[in-house]
């Protein structure tokens, strides 16, 4: 009994320990700078046209993510083939590739003088100091977090469901859209507001690709990262209004996710 | 902002005095400096016998923001003498030193075809220059603002980035993204197989001096003046000669 409550303080300890060190430097940037000043730096037409952007390529980049990456997950939580692992494997890749090596890898690869450089420009595409690079950017680092949960919550599923819809008939394509995608709508929107929040923050991978242009290519951390020399409060302000929205968004998929669940066990 | 930053020092010693002290007997210093004093401090680096040297290195304007911010690096190397000289009268950093000098050129990659300043107006020449902020930026301020009107403006039309350090300038330019931009004469040199320098015509060409300091509150204020006074007169020197560095003066 002893022993317990004992190892009870140090799990305490832990959670407090790691509460406040991943709290604190968020709280630091609510405490230096007042609400007056949050409001007067958005008057700052820059800043507007970064948090514009940011809201832009960050919806561009989700699309791009939910729409492949849902049939993607599904095929790698519901089938196995040869190389499945390998493929879920490179799926998390740019999960552990430093940002800057993700922008260095698409100039790279669809860079100018990259390997597919001339199809994509003979494409009439152009990616690079363009919004639609910044796009880019933001959906190979944000990919994996939307894919990883996408497949986490489809292998979640009753596969009685699953099994019930396909034996009274209903094809793949309608098993996967009637039944799969609602059931899993939960884990869905969460793997979705973490790719949202990840592409909001992207920063490296998008200097070193698309470059940093206000209102072309310079989004909210690249605005953030060029006031910090130039104007503090103004990064702080900008920083500010950053940690609101992303704590909104996830705040709100848990609100909806909780409402869901709820929802289904009152049914 | 007073009492995070020390509350954040403290932190910092706490986890175990990650900046600075003592390493096999040699005191270990930490000097922040520009990105386009990388090759020459690599070099000088090791060279230097008073101390183990660790560098940071980035746009000079985002270092002086960090010791603005309470981060107390052992010496700050700006490639301006202009951010020394401002800390120095915030109270930040010791009297700055004139470090060395270098020019501001036009950088084009290695195979282009456009030979001056003219060719950066034209319609389609895509350029990456320094963000205001930082010296390399504001350099390249200073050549626009010398040129006319009309030049200017189309100049910085074609302006496709403004990169926060000459390291995302070179980058761009190495990897084909940008046709031209305006890098220190020594970045070239540095990347000598992949860019190609254009002088700019004498009328146009800014003074560019570096600067260097001993940051007040320094944990090895000693080894610090004595890694500035070598670049200046010691094995530091010829690093900077070596990397295209002139004397200052």
């Amino acid at each position: 009994m002893i022993g317990g409550r004992w190892f009870t303080a140090v799990q305490v300890g832990a959670l407090g320990l790691a509460l406040a060190f991943l709290t604190l430097p968020l709280v630091a940037i609510f405490v230096d700078v007042g609400p007056g000043e949050l409001l007067s730096s958005l008057d700052d037409p820059g800043a507007l046209d970064a948090l514009r952007l940011s809201l832009e390529t960050t919806a561009m980049a989700l699309a791009l993510i939910v729409g492949i990456g849902t049939p993607a997950a599904w095929l790698l939580a519901t089938r196995s083939f040869p190389g499945r692992s390998v493929a879920i494997t490179l799926v998390e890749l740019p999960l552990v590739v430093p940002p800057a090596v993700a922008g260095i890898g698409l100039l790279a690869a669809v860079g100018p003088s990259g390997v597919l450089g001339g199809a994509v420009s003979s494409a009439g595409l152009e990616l690079v100091f363009q919004t639609a690079g910044v796009v880019v950017a933001l959906t190979f680092v944000a990919s994996p977090f939307y894919i990883r949960q996408a497949q986490a919550a489809f292998g979640a599923l009753e596969p009685s469901l699953i099994e019930a819809s396909r034996t009274l008939g209903a094809g793949e394509a309608r098993t996967f859209a009637r039944i799969a995608v609602p059931n899993a709508l939960p884990g869905l929107l969460t793997g979705a507001a973490l790719a949202w929040g990840r592409a909001l923050g992207e920063f490296g991978a998008t200097l070193v690709f698309a470059g940093s242009l206000s209102g072309v290519t310079q989004t909210a951390p690249l605005a953030i990262y060029e006031r910090f020399s130039s104007d503090f409060t103004a990064a702080l302000a900008l920083s500010a209004v950053l940690v609101a929205l992303s704590a909104a968004i996830l705040l709100g998929v848990k609100l909806a996710a909780g409402a869901r669940v709820l929802g289904d066990a009152r049914a | 902002m007073k009492r995070f930053a020390t509350l954040l020092t403290m932190l910092a010693a706490a986890l175990g005095g990650c900046g600075g002290g003592e390493d096999g007997g040699k005191p270990r210093l930490t000097v922040s400096a520009a990105q386009s004093l990388q090759g020459a401090f690599e070099d000088y680096g090791p060279r230097f016998d008073a101390a183990t040297v660790r560098f940071s290195f980035a746009g000079s304007d985002q270092l002086a923001a960090q010791i603005r911010q309470g981060v107390r690096p052992d010496v700050y190397a700006a490639a301006s003498t202009e951010l020394p000289r401002r800390l120095f009268e915030e109270g930040l950093v010791e009297e700055p030193v004139e470090l060395a000098r270098t020019r501001l050129v036009i950088a084009v990659p290695a195979g282009s075809a456009i030979g001056g300043v003219a060719d950066l107006a034209r319609e389609g020449v895509e350029l990456a220059v320094g963000a205001e902020a930082v010296p390399v930026g504001a350099y390249t301020r200073e050549v626009l603002g010398r040129l006319p009107g009309p030049q200017r403006r189309a100049i910085l039309a074609n302006v496709r980035s403004e990169e926060p350090d000459v390291a995302g300038v070179v980058g761009k330019l190495t990897q084909g993204a940008a046709h031209a931009g305006f890098l220190y004469a020594t970045d070239v040199a540095g990347a000598s197989d992949r860019l190609r320098s254009i002088e700019l015509a004498k009328r146009l060409r800014p003074r560019v001096t570096y600067g260097a300091a001993v940051v007040e509150g320094a944990k090895e204020p000693e080894a610090a003046r004595a890694f500035i006074e070598g670049l200046l007169a010691g094995p530091g020197r010829g690093a900077m000669r070596r990397a295209g560095f002139s004397a200052p003066g």
